[in-house]
């Protein structure tokens, strides 16, 4: 039977297990209360646009971390959707339209489209990884540069701008207006809507049991009836589609779209899902956790930035950090001497 | 001097929320096999792990050679002398016998006066002598991962012997071996002894500690409960003290009648013709089918190959008269066969993942509402239940699976088959490595099992279980099936004689 912990034992607890969520907290009302402007809705905004991007990505990664594997090609394949989604949303009388063969196109017909080719794409990783039995850091890292590649041949290694008219005013839609605030960006509920479905997916259907099986143990999984080959394509083709989703929204958010972007935000996300306890040997990992993690890298980011940390310095913080992170992660499962 | 090589007194250990040891001692003496028992959980392990210095004890002391001494590390144990041949063998596959054996202290030379490097001449040539020394003829250059698993044991004890030691912690080292090779082992052990070295002897099986054993310590709840010389011990004294209570029935009343031919294996043949090849057989009805035979006779290959894990390539399968195509192991379970893998780490328990998760994984498809949403509440009355009828321990169904002991990790997965109500239930080594108390425990399931109606097939490499539990014997040697036995009538030794009827080429 569960024994009832007194209140100041549950926080300890938390504080124990979650020593850098809770240093990020105390430091954020540290700077909130030292800096004007940290608490503000437009910081807010900013913190939660930045925020969704890396989230999606995260949750595409997740299912490759909590398998064992991991993507390397999330960020290209994110670039490679927001130059695809970039050359399909641009103006009939944009002088610099890279295709002018085609025609002008509904944006949700793009996004269902750019989504399409990242299910392809991660079909191909999940393909490599599964039949060929390729480590998925090779497989993917192999992707990643081939993503690459394909995405500056293509565009010519071109920045991609002159976006209809529609496209624009989606990304400038708010909600929740607030006094002079003029609220956030809508496109943030994509983060809500794919948060909600993913725990959906890892709690309450078989996929999500499946996988946390095969992450706790590949072999047993198969004996128990997983068809391991199949669920790892549909995880890796999953991914696919949210790096796919990921880059449409960091096109429409930023307005413009060009090959070099999301570098490294497959590291990022790797990250956020390791602070957020996203167990790097398998099996374990939350919807919640993953949200929690990746809010908290970005957060970081913002406090850096606003104690006016040279940017290049943020690197080695932000490493230190992912550092700390897996370190601790790692140690609640070796043995205590 | 003390007549003790080695004593360990008044060591405790506690692990979070667990007392490991409580003034556990064991005292030894050279030249001499003592042995070691008690359930598992019983803190046997603990206590090697202790003396080989993988853990720090909270209290006690380690008297060594008259001295008090301290082990930090596994390293300065192998220095003192003290060597340890684990339960789980940890050899690099893809490098040499030699370069195993002289792992982290290869023999040096100087290249052209000052440069260090490995002396592969004088390593190569101490493990032939070394191979030599343990009785055992295969090439120092061979890689170990190519080695049977008692050729890499036999490498193991090499290693040991290598060191020099003056204490050699054997943990179960007989667990994968066939008769001959233990019978080897003990020719080495007796070597051993005869050099003065002091001998701790970890094993389940009791013939084999009556026989080798000088001294025996028993354990039971991480305390020390006695030592006995082993001259007219017998096995149900040894077993009351391990359990704490009389144990009046090793195997529980047979109750279960075997009924018609359910399941038959026709000409079942391996792609590998070195594996299983022309099987027949068929199952009863509430039957419970041992099936004995040598490591190497391809016992669990054969299941694997029925369950899907493994092709063949002529065969067929049939269950109530219906042909079954299995290809792989999701086809064999959706018509109704389950089988209890035997390495329970390798491919039964997902560790890191809940008892409720462990027992609800095969059979979550028949939890679903409109066809996708799994019902929390029916899985967690499933497994609620699974627990209660097993009897399985565990804190709660959200504990993690690897913090479970053996019998109860068996017990989970045992479970996880019966969730899904199989027909035919192939069960590989069911109580391998589990104490005699949860034997007990699975036997009585296994009863059950068959007195309900399944069918069932039992791997076992244990004698007395298969005589105890089989209501049919099939015997297997190198591939093929080389007779059936009657329970009843089944010996050790006309099993035995089936099990080595080798084909002579």
């Amino acid at each position: 039977m569960k024994t009832k912990k007194s209140i100041p034992q549950v926080i300890w607890g938390f504080i124990k297990g979650n020593p850098i969520v809770v240093m990020m907290a105390v430091v954020s009302i540290i700077v909130g209360f030292t800096i004007d402007n940290f608490f503000s809705f437009e910081n807010l905004n900013v913190l939660l646009g930045n925020t969704t991007i890396r989230f999606l990505i995260a949750l595409g990664v997740s299912g490759c971390l909590i398998t064992k594997g991991t993507d390397l090609s999330a960020g290209r394949q994110a670039a490679l959707a927001a130059t695809l989604t970039g050359v399909m949303v641009q103006r009939m009388d944009y002088a610099g339209r890279l295709f002018t063969w085609m025609p002008e196109m509904n944006m949700w017909v793009v996004l269902l489209i750019v989504l399409a080719i990242g299910a392809v794409i991660g079909l191909i990783s999940g393909s490599i990884i599964a039949y060929l039995k390729v480590p998925p850091f090779i497989a993917t890292l192999g992707i990643q540069t081939i993503v690459y590649g394909f995405n500056l041949i293509y565009t010519n290694a071109q920045p991609i701008g002159g976006f209809h008219q529609n496209f624009k005013d989606f990304f400038n839609w708010k909600i929740l207006a607030i006094g002079e605030f003029k609220g956030f960006s809508g496109y943030i509920l994509f983060a809500v809507l794919f948060g909600l479905l993913f725990w959906f997916l890892y709690n309450k259907t078989t996929h999500g049991k499946y996988m946390y099986a095969i992450g706790g143990n590949e072999n047993a999984a198969e004996v128990s009836g997983v068809n391991v080959k199949k669920k790892l394509m549909q995880i890796y083709m999953l991914a696919g589609c949210m790096y796919a989703f990921a880059g449409f929204l960091m096109t429409g958010k930023s307005g413009g779209a060009s090959a070099g972007m999301g570098t490294s935000y497959e590291l990022e996300a790797i990250a956020g899902c390791t602070i957020g306890g996203v167990s790097t040997t398998g099996g374990i990992g939350t919807v919640p956790g993953i949200l929690v993690g990746v809010l908290v890298f970005e957060l970081l980011k913002i406090v850096l930035q606003f104690l006016k940390v040279d940017p290049n310095y943020n690197y080695i913080v932000q490493g230190l950090v992912v550092i700390t992170a897996v370190a601790m992660d790692i140690r609640k499962y070796v043995a205590k001497k | 001097m003390s007549e003790y090589r080695l004593e360990m007194r008044g060591v405790c250990k506690s692990f979070p929320g667990v007392k490991a040891l409580n003034h556990a001692q064991l005292c030894l003496r050279p030249g001499k096999v003592h042995a070691l028992m008690g359930e598992n959980g019983a803190g046997k392990s603990t206590l090697m792990k202790c003396m080989f210095g993988i853990y720090s004890m909270d209290e006690g002391e380690i008297i060594y050679e008259g001295e008090k001494v301290s082990i930090k590390d596994p390293l300065e144990a192998l220095k003192m002398g003290i060597a340890m041949v684990h339960q789980e063998l940890q050899p690099i596959p893809a490098r040499t016998v030699g370069e195993n054996i002289f792992l982290g202290r290869y023999p040096m030379k100087k290249l052209l006066g000052i440069i260090p490097v490995v002396d592969h001449d004088k390593m190569y040539a101490d493990t032939d002598a070394l191979l030599q020394k343990v009785r055992m003829n295969f090439d120092s250059h061979q890689k170990v991962g190519e080695l049977s698993v008692s050729q890499m044991q036999s490498v193991e004890i090499a290693k040991a012997v290598s060191a020099n030691c003056k204490v050699l912690i054997l943990d179960e080292p007989t667990s994968s071996l066939t008769s001959n090779e233990v019978e080897a082992l003990f020719r080495i052990i007796e070597d051993l002894k005869a050099d003065g070295v002091a001998i701790v002897y970890i094993s389940h099986k009791m013939d084999e500690i009556l026989r080798i054993s000088d001294e025996v310590t028993i354990m039971r709840d991480g305390q020390y409960i006695g030592t006995w010389d082993c001259e007219g011990l017998t096995t149900d004294f040894i077993i009351s003290k391990m359990v704490g209570r009389e144990l009046t029935n090793l195997f529980p009343e047979r109750n279960n009648v075997p009924g018609e031919v359910v399941f038959e294996v026709e000409d079942f043949t391996s792609i590998n013709p070195k594996s299983f090849r022309h099987v027949n057989f068929q199952l009863c009805k509430g039957e419970i089918l041992g099936v004995a035979g040598l490591v190497g006779a391809q016992r669990t290959e054969l299941m694997e190959g029925i369950f899907g894990l493994r092709s063949h390539t002529t065969g067929t399968i049939r269950y109530q008269g219906k042909e079954l195509i299995i290809n792989r192991p999701k086809d064999a379970i959706d018509q109704g066969i389950a089988m209890l893998t035997e390495d329970r780490r390798a491919t039964g328990i997902m560790g890191v993942l809940s008892i409720a998760d462990n027992i609800s994984i095969a059979s979550l498809r028949q939890y679903l509402d409109y066809g996708f949403i799994l019902n929390d509440k029916k899985i967690e009355a499933l497994v609620q239940d699974n627990i209660k009828k097993m009897n399985t321990k565990t804190p709660s169904s959200k504990t993690q699976i690897k913090s479970l002991s053996g019998g109860n990790q068996q017990k989970v997965l045992i479970g996880r088959w019966l969730a899904n109500n199989p027909d035919v239930l192939i069960l590989d080594e069911p109580t391998r490595g589990i104490d005699v108390g949860a034997k007990y425990e699975i036997y009585c399931i296994i009863e059950e099992l068959a007195r309900a109606g399944k069918a069932i097939i039992m791997i076992s490499s244990e004698m007395a279980e298969l005589i105890g539990m089989s209501d049919r014997v099939m015997v297997m040697c190198d591939g093929r099936v080389t007779g059936f036995i009657d329970g009843k009538d089944a010996t050790q030794e006309n099993i035995m004689e089936l099990a080595t009827q080798f084909e002579t080429v």
